[in-house]
């Protein structure tokens, strides 16, 4: 599997200082790029070049690369995590990308996400929803043995599927209304599907649920362009069963 | 008569963690108000402590160099976490669990510390289990579990292939927890740059806000290290990219022994490297040894044909393929320990029988999983991860074989520390990854996760308590004194020095050049000759960075260039450590591998009557010499013997 090489690209970035400055945009060209390198590896050619030529390079998030840590986000080509189904910007490949194209580069657009620099935003809000009730109040020791809890396999599984999200932030940064449903969905449900989850599970939706609308997330209008950009594919039956959590509390 | 005190209790090993409980000083809640602990690193090891340590009373302040917490790359952990429950019914046991890892870890690993881990493993996967973590689940409701490598039982739980992720989700869920509460204060995108030592005692640290560049003094009654391992010195592994061995290291520099760093596992199923602009390798969990089969051509001139891509791994017979470990490990198979298996892999294709373009791969085979189970088992169980394999090179695992290949994946060495996790400073702890005391030479699948969060949870919050119950005198830490002062004015000295070179090559080119070193002359395999030559190369590319780095952008900024620089800083220099420990250690054990010291069958070699300590190294200067402490390890228990897995 001999990947092909794109011999001229143009990849046209969002620069902005920091979060005061006014950003614009700044087109710059790559040669020779293996489509079987990774998107973030194209990004490290075009910072290299950037170093070299004098220049400062592209500020943007990134850590595993391989898809689970949920720091890279970026937009690009109108898409939060690119072309590609299913993925995160680290795991999309050039082999996406044909001879001669234009690449479009932008940070997550969500006012609860101020940009930092470049590329690179500020996704604390999410820290905030997650510490207003993202939790099953247990101190550590006391636990009962892990076996007393039974729980059907369906069950594990369905909760498992919320529990995948890596809170990347794309489900809000592709919303037209900027709305986090999806990720404090993904939250919710997973602890909804579980019995341990029970206890709280009346302050846990309505303590959430506030502390996202404070922080000015939109509404969700269920056109379910979220679930679309997910790269791990949580389905916005999640957000039904938040609903159903919100009316229960 | 060594100067290093290992303070292993007295008594018959399965009493010694008791007997030690009993023993050692508690902090009363009143005073426990008036004590603060600094934690860098919030990965299973830092999360589940700093929560832990909250719970109990402290004030914690948490560091990690993420945005967030739950970015911290036990994350990206696969396959899954061991724990001595014997829901299987298949004889398990702690004893058995505590025999398996000091075997993995051929005997290069201290006797109490790893039965101590064997011990608290169960209440690990309770304690999970009431945060919330979706384990599998058998149909009738029970916990579910699959075998790993090195090992004759069932101990693992997991869920899916993202188990690592769960299990951080669950520790990042307790963290938040204090966080809303107030008990633990929480600084992300900042990097500890130094730690602050006052009468011998750590105190505190300077750490940069990697926003604004502003460099800060934080003051504590005792440090906590728990930022990992050091892969990452080899520039290609499965770490994550911003994974560093920074904050150890200056601790290192400040007096901490830093102890066995030439352990360092390579784990067998990774995806193979393509191309030179690689920027880090995918693992491919241990868990898919249980139903992939690992093997090769067994004819020379098929190996050619499918390096010219002439022909396909389906076009290749059965009778035709080597299922390399079966034939040489009849009753571990696939499921040999990771350094048996990577050393396999090696050899097949440095005799020629590699099956990619560079020669420098092997298969793991799902056919016969699919025709025994059904493509569906084999999708629910790893689809995630057949995902990310087609995602990375584009071909489908349900259709080809995998194509793998060993690559770097984690440390087993670090700080040393004592039985309570202390290192040789007082008042400053390794845990998880960071420190080495757990794994010996060689770390088997699902016990990392199992330590960092038995160190966590279980361990340090008890061991801890021993030493802050005498400083409850010590008022709250003066982060205006003086060494302070000159600790600020030291790392502010050396990020200037970085960003002054003004050269004419980005930090990433050093740190490519050093991983290059580190993998062709100190890694699967290593001899003197290649050891030394590795250290005279490593010391002057040590030159080069200093006279030819480029650092671009601004100081007080987001600059992740200069994070990268002092990064790659502190790299050429451990890396030189790694060189020389792996020199001195003439042996073979576990991952450390030297060509001088195998058997007849080539195996590993190990040399107890010379060797069985753990190396403490005690630094001198950067440029001087380190002095080597030896951390004798007794064996009262377990019988040393030959490690064998045929």
């Amino acid at each position: 599997m001999a990947d092909k090489i794109l011999s001229k690209i143009h990849v046209k970035v969002w620069r902005q200082n920091n979060p005061k400055s006014k950003g614009k945009f700044e087109t710059y060209t790559i040669e020779n790029i293996s489509q079987g390198n990774s998107f973030l590896e194209m990004m490290d050619i075009l910072n290299d070049q950037l170093i070299r030529e004098g220049k400062d390079p592209v500020a943007f998030d990134h850590d595993c690369r391989e898809g689970i840590c949920g720091s890279c986000s970026l937009y690009i080509n109108g898409h939060a995590h690119g072309p590609d189904s299913q993925v995160t910007t680290c795991q999309l490949h050039m082999r996406k990308f044909h001879e001669g194209q234009t690449i479009t580069v932008e940070p997550w657009r969500v006012g609860a996400f101020p940009v930092i620099k470049d590329v690179m935003v500020d996704r604390s809000a999410f820290e905030k929803i997650q510490q207003a009730g993202g939790f099953i109040s247990v101190n550590t020791g006391g636990a009962p043995d892990g076996n007393t809890i039974l729980i059907s396999q369906l069950d594990a599984e369905e909760a498992m599927d919320a529990a995948t999200c890596i809170g990347c932030g794309a489900c809000a940064a592709t919303c037209k209304n900027s709305s986090a449903m999806l990720f404090l969905a993904a939250k919710v449900s997973h602890f909804a599907k579980l019995p341990q989850g029970q206890v709280e599970a009346k302050t846990r939706a309505k303590s959430m649920y506030a502390k996202m609308d404070e922080l000015g997330f939109g509404a969700c209008s269920n056109t379910g362009a979220c679930e679309l950009a997910c790269p791990k594919s949580i389905s916005i039956t999640h957000i039904a069963r938040l609903n159903r959590e919100y009316l229960k509390a | 008569m060594s100067i290093l005190n290992s303070k292993v209790p007295e008594g018959a090993i399965a009493e010694k963690w008791s007997n030690h409980k009993a023993a050692i000083k508690v902090v009363s809640p009143a005073n426990k108000r008036k004590l603060e602990v600094i934690v860098i690193g919030t990965g299973l090891a830092g999360a589940s402590a700093a929560a832990s340590l909250s719970e109990l009373g402290y004030n914690v302040k948490s560091f990690c160099y993420q945005e967030s917490p739950r970015r911290a790359h036990s994350i990206a952990a696969q396959g899954g976490i061991n724990a001595a429950k014997n829901y299987q019914n298949d004889n398990d046991s702690v004893y058995r669990l505590f025999y398996d890892t000091i075997k993995g870890g051929d005997y290069r690993s201290r006797e109490a510390n790893v039965h101590r881990l064997a011990e608290v493993s169960p209440n690990i996967i309770d304690q999970c289990v009431a945060q919330g973590v979706p384990f599998a689940r058998e149909y009738g409701g029970l916990l579910s579990n699959r075998s790993f490598g090195g090992v004759l039982v069932s101990r693992t739980f997991y869920a899916r292939g993202q188990t690592g992720q769960q299990l951080l989700l669950g520790a990042y869920s307790a963290l938040n927890r204090q966080i809303a509460a107030g008990g633990v204060k929480m600084y992300p995108r900042h990097e500890m740059i130094d730690l602050v030592k006052i009468d011998g005692k750590a105190r505190g640290i300077i750490a940069r806000d990697l926003v604004t560049g502003e460099l800060k003094r934080f003051g504590a009654h005792a440090v906590v290290i728990a930022s990992g391992g050091y892969s990452n010195v080899f520039f290609l592994s499965t770490n994550a990219m911003g994974s560093n061995a920074s904050a150890s290291w200056v601790c290192y520099k400040k007096g901490a022994f830093f102890a066995n760093p030439c352990y360092v596992q390579i784990h067998p199923t990774c995806i193979p490297v393509h191309g030179s602009q690689q920027s880090k390798l995918t693992l491919m969990s241990e868990s898919l040894r249980n139903d992939g089969r690992v093997w090769a051509p067994k004819k020379l001139e098929d190996a050619e044909k499918l390096r010219a891509g002439l022909i396909g791994p389906n076009d290749i017979s059965d009778e035709d393929r080597d299922f390399y470990l079966e034939r040489r490990y009849p009753s571990y198979g696939n499921l040999v320990p990771r350094d048996v298996a990577s050393r396999a892999s090696k050899e097949v294709c440095d005799a020629g029988f590699g099956v990619n373009s560079e020669g420098k791969a092997v298969y793991l085979d799902f056919k016969y999983a699919i025709e025994r189970l059904g493509q569906e088992t084999i999708e629910k169980r790893y689809g995630n991860l057949f995902q990310m394999y087609e995602k990375i090179t584009d071909v489908d695992p349900y259709k080809e074989p995998m194509q793998i290949y060993p690559a770097i994946h984690y440390t087993m060495g670090g700080t040393w520390v004592d039985y309570n996790l202390m290192t040789t400073i007082p008042g400053l702890y390794a845990i998880g990854e960071a420190n080495f005391s757990d794994h010996g030479a060689n770390r088997l699948g699902a016990s990392a996760l199992m330590q960092g969060l038995a160190d966590g949870y279980f361990v340090l919050p008890y061991t801890i308590g021993d030493y802050l119950a005498g400083e409850i005198m010590v008022p709250k830490i003066d982060t205006n004194s003086e060494e302070f002062e000159v600790a600020e004015k030291g790392v502010k000295a050396r990020l200037e020095q970085l960003f002054n070179i003004k050269g004419k090559t980005p930090a990433d080119y050093f740190h490519k050049k050093l991983g290059l070193i580190m993998w062709d002359q100190v890694g699967m395999t290593r001899n003197a000759e290649g050891l030394n030559l590795a250290i005279k190369e490593i010391q002057a590319l040590r030159a080069e960075f200093y006279t030819d780095l480029l650092v671009p952008g601004e100081l007080k900024n987001v600059n992740p260039e200069l994070e990268k620089a002092s990064r790659v800083a502190d790299f050429i220099e451990l890396g030189e450590l790694l060189a020389r420990d792996a020199l001195s250690r003439e042996e073979s054990c576990g991952g450390h591998f030297r060509e001088e010291s195998s058997t007849e069958e080539g195996e590993a070699k190990r040399d107890d009557e010379n060797f069985a300590y753990a190396a403490a190294w005690e630094f001198n200067g950067v440029d001087q010499e380190p002095t080597l402490h030896k951390d004798e390890l007794h064996f009262e228990t377990i019988h040393l013997t030959q490690r064998s897995y045929k």
